[in-house]
């Protein structure tokens, strides 16, 4: 490794990304073009429950320029797959999930019938040819009400709309509860939200019939799990499959998954070859029809003594789990019961979780996945313990959290945090919030009338998904790295970044290693074709795992080339050859790092055994996850006239341990604080009783804008990871998971002059102004 | 209809179909795919190009409407291979992540630097109100915007002096 200049790890260094995607030069799925192109367009239900009694296809397949018209028929002809759920907890209860559907709709926007034809306005026209007749069902909206014995079956062979029921434990909980000082107890609602990546999702599909081989473009995150599942579920050959994730216009967790729209678009590429189809997802499609995020609603009850420490606590929930399980959605419960402690030291635990089906799309991961819920209603517990007891939230937290020597911690649900000095980052947060001015201010502003409120979050998440025992798919990660023969280097990535900036941040990596320039160095990734086996993007893992596999695939390049260094050099075998400063070393020459790359290639002279050529692959499999933490502190006034909230101060401290390149961290950090505050104050996704989604559009759905968002103060400690050699943790999902509590904290902080104890989230402004008229006339 | 406009300075003539929306012709007819479609409603603000000067949503307006207009699109933007000022603030910052949303954001933020060379905060914030990013929180965009401005300045102030 160079000595002489500046490293790159750990320098804010601007993304070798960017000059594509600011000069309009990225290409996503609906950029490439392709000859002879067909247009796929998706006959949806208008139905959240019905029974399809005919479902007649000879007029739109007899319209002039249709190319083909499929229902379930010709996918069960074609002995066509189910789309799979890769976490069906033990126990779980589940049906089919077929890609069109069968004799019953289950939710508003479930595909029933494709139409390709040569354009994509002949296809929607085509659509309504499609005639469908439905007897409509009562259904099952609220998902606690979808658990009462008359209600409506979403499965009727399931005879039960429970899915599955989990829990974990440990310690005497219910001893805890009764010998407790105080029990504190509240309704916790995580309402779904629409994860909503600017980019909707895309496909095209092209089959050569005389090779077998069928390409998929595919707005996804995880390319490689797409090749096995499309292949399973279309009856080729993995081998026969290439899956390219290109340009991903973000994805949060909705791109984590594989939807019924891409096995049907290789269905019907099958059917058409060589043609190719191809299908772009409407933003009324992505509202109905891409995966939903969170969708929990529980009860957590707090045991404390009277000075406020945890003795145990108890979280019952129910996850709406949408009509069918999609790729992992019954697993994103159980990440909240396992982080259901947050940062703290208790005695005893008990999460249990119910499942249940409703006529909704499906929930799964969105950004934070699980961990938001668990943070979300252990530091509103908190907060309301603090103001039960008269204890300040600061000091509650304090007195609850495990010191740094207590590190590797056990939680009471079992997981050992890796390390953490959540001291230091509390401290930090409200060194820079000023918080003894801030509270000053405070109360001289409610003094006048106005109302300020002051929310804190303190936070521990899991990251680096993470152990393959823990995965369905495996948790590890890949990487291959080339030394070209004219001295570039190419890494293959397994991980599929979609905006992360890991083109960047592994070039860092690499450019370190072999004391190169940035500019020397190509990432790859997202083309099954090109890269090697992987997992992909999710749980904020990019880093941690693909990063250190990287490392470990540079060291066994470099270890050979240090070998046929000592070869070029004259050296005996077991003379010692460093590398620094751009060459090898030995006793008294050295060879630059150019000419080991050219000569290793030329193969002209090399020592004994030594195979001709500079690449190697590796992964890496984690012992343990990583779980980043920090804490936020929000500051907001409420408008007493309109009950519309306005940030005052933003200030976050997290520590993902090191930090690669702290510019993306920021990045990272803001985007997640952005979707907290969309979760906190304005986004939901509703359904009406008969399961119509209200928030059906952008116009119905709001994602915060430019000045909705305030001036986030960012600040890190870092605290290395032992899980990975890197010592880094992840910070994809950060934002996401501490700023919700800390947002809706610092509401009913300012709502205090009206004895506001809890609000449910969206804290729009009409629910926050009723609640002022009603409290206000007490 | 004919249609015969100018898209980044350069001259086209094409017969469309009255319903073809002005975004559909430049991606699907022009092939200038860096314009991107988001949501087809007007709301998210992936489409903005620049309409005679003035930043419209492309899936608003139809390809007839911009008869005898000047298009420019993200395309067109740098001046060979100086990039914009605007372009330049968007990388210099961080401006961006997924990179969706960053072709109309870099429209609009012209425009509103064209409107207002100086703007403030509040201003950079509200002049974004017609576009939407869901990956960085508008921090680095409202930054990217900021150095631009400045950028801009300074280059005057070079000239002028």
């Amino acid at each position: 490794m160079s000595a002489t200049r500046e490293a790159y790890v750990g320098r804010r260094i601007k993304r070798t990304e960017d000059p594509r995607l600011i000069q309009g030069l990225g290409q996503y799925v609906d950029d490439f073009r392709f000859a002879d192109l067909q247009s796929v367009s998706i006959l949806r239900s208008p139905h959240a429950h019905a029974r399809v009694t005919s479902l007649d296809l000879s007029r739109a397949r007899a319209a002039k320029g249709i190319i083909a018209v499929v229902s379930v028929a010709d996918l069960d002809r074609a002995r066509v797959g189910d789309v799979p759920c890769a976490a069906v907890l033990a126990g779980m209860k589940k049906s089919a999930h077929r890609p069109l559907a069968t004799r019953k709709v289950r939710f508003v926007g479930e595909p029933v019938a494709a139409v390709v034809a040569s354009s994509p306005e002949a296809a929607r026209d085509a659509i309504d040819l499609v005639q469908v007749e439905y007897e409509p069902l009562p259904a099952a909206i609220d998902p606690e009400a979808a658990l009462r014995p008359d209600a409506p079956l979403v499965h009727e062979e399931l005879e039960t709309n429970r899915a599955f029921d989990w829990s974990v434990t440990s310690g005497n909980v219910e001893a805890a509860f009764k010998s407790a000082a105080h029990v504190v107890s509240q309704r916790i609602v995580h309402q779904r939200l629409i994860p909503c990546s600017i980019e909707p999702r895309g496909a095209v599909a092209q089959y050569f019939p005389g090779d077998r081989q069928l390409t998929l473009y595919t707005s996804t995150q995880i390319p490689h799990l797409v090749r096995s599942m499309l292949a399973g579920a279309i009856g080729l050959p993995e081998n026969h499959v290439r899956v390219v994730a290109p340009e991903v216009g973000g994805g949060f967790g909705s791109k984590l998954n594989f939807y019924a729209e891409e096995i049907l678009l290789a269905f019907l590429a099958m059917q058409l070859a060589p043609r190719p189809v191809k299908w772009i997802e409407s933003r009324r499609e992505n509202f109905a029809a891409t995966i939903h995020g969170r969708g929990q609603v529980g009860t957590i009850e707090g045991a404390v003594t009277t000075d406020g420490r945890l003795l145990g606590v108890r979280y019952r929930s129910i996850q709406d789990l949408g009509a069918y399980p999609q790729l992992l959605g019954p697993a994103i419960p159980t990440l909240t019961g396992l982080m259901a402690c947050g940062c703290y030291k208790m005695d005893s635990i008990l999460v249990e979780v119910t499942g249940v089906y409703t006529n909704q799309m499906s929930t799964d991961a969105y950004r934070g996945a699980g961990r938001p819920e668990a943070t979300y209603q252990i530091e509103r517990l908190m907060d309301i313990i603090a103001d039960e007891l008269r204890i300040d939230p600061i000091e509650l937290r304090r007195r609850n959290m495990p010191h740094p020597e207590e590190f590797p911690f056990k939680t009471a649900t079992g997981l050992t945090y890796d390390s953490g000095n959540y001291q230091q980052a509390l401290d930090r947060a409200l060194q820079i919030a000023g918080i003894q001015k801030l509270r000053e201010e405070q109360r001289k502003q409610r003094e006048q009338g106005k109302l300020i409120g002051i929310g804190l979050s303190c936070y521990a998440e899991i990251c680096a998904l993470g152990p393959s025992p823990a995965v369905p798919s495996g948790g590890w990660e890949s990487a291959t790295v080339r030394v070209e023969p004219s001295a570039k280097v190419t890494v293959l990535t397994g991980a599929s970044p979609h905006g992360q900036g890991e083109e960047t941040t592994f070039a860092q990596l690499a450019a370190d290693f072999f004391g190169i320039g940035l500019e020397d160095i190509s990432v790859k990734h997202g083309d099954t074709a090109e890269v090697q086996y992987g997992i992909g993007t999710f749980g904020s893992r990019n880093m941690a795992l693909g990063g250190t596999a990287i490392v470990r695939a540079m060291e066994r390049v470099l270890e050979k080339m240090k070998i046929l260094a000592r070869h070029l050099l004259g050296a005996p075998s077991n003379a010692a050859v460093t590398f620094s400063d751009g060459a090898f070393r030995g006793a008294d020459k050295s060879i630059p790092f150019a000419e080991v790359a050219a000569a290793a290639h030329r193969a002209a002279s090399i020592p004994d055994g030594f195979e001709p050529g500079l690449a190697a692959t590796a992964s890496f499999e984690p012992k343990n996850f990583t779980f980043p933490f920090g804490t936020h502190v929000c500051v907001v006034e409420v408008d007493r006239e309109t009950g519309d909230v306005h940030f005052l101060r933003y200030v976050a401290v997290d520590d993902c341990g090191r930090a690669i390149n702290p510019m993306l961290v920021d990045g990272q950090v803001h985007g997640g604080i952005a979707q907290s505050i969309g979760q906190a104050l304005y986004e939901e996704a509703v359904y009406d009783e008969a399961g119509q989604l209200v928030t059906g559009e952008l116009m119905d759905y709001a994602i915060p804008k430019a000045h909705q968002c305030p001036r986030f103060e960012t600040d890190r400690t870092e605290t290395p990871s032992d899980s990975n050699p890197l010592g880094v943790k992840g910070v994809g999902e950060a934002g996401t998971i501490g700023a919700t509590p800390a947002i809706v904290n610092a509401v009913v902080d300012a709502l205090e002059p009206f004895g506001v104890r809890h609000i449910d989230m969206p804290l729009k402004p009409e629910k926050i102004w009723r609640l002022m008229q009603k409290e206000g006339k007490r | 209809m004919k249609i015969a406009l100018s898209v980044n300075s350069g001259r086209h003539e094409h017969e469309v179909e009255p319903r073809l929306l002005l975004v559909q012709y430049l991606r699907d007819v022009l092939g200038l795919t860096g314009t991107h479609v988001g949501c087809e409603t007007g709301l998210c603000g992936a489409c903005t190009v620049m309409l005679d000067g003035v930043a419209v949503k492309s899936c608003m307006v139809l390809a007839v409407q911009a008869n005898g207009a000047s298009v420019q699109t993200i395309e067109g933007l740098a001046q060979g291979a100086k990039l914009d000022p605007v372009q330049e603030g968007f990388w210099e910052r961080h401006a961006l992540q997924c990179g969706f949303c960053t072709p109309g954001m870099i429209i609009a933020a012209r425009a509103l630097l064209s409107r207002s060379p100086q703007p403030s905060e509040e201003e950079i914030r509200r002049g974004l109100e017609g576009n939407l990013c869901r990956c960085t929180g508008y921090q680095h965009i409202v930054e990217a915007i900021q150095h631009a401005a400045k950028q801009t300045s300074a280059a005057e102030q070079g000239r002028a002096s």
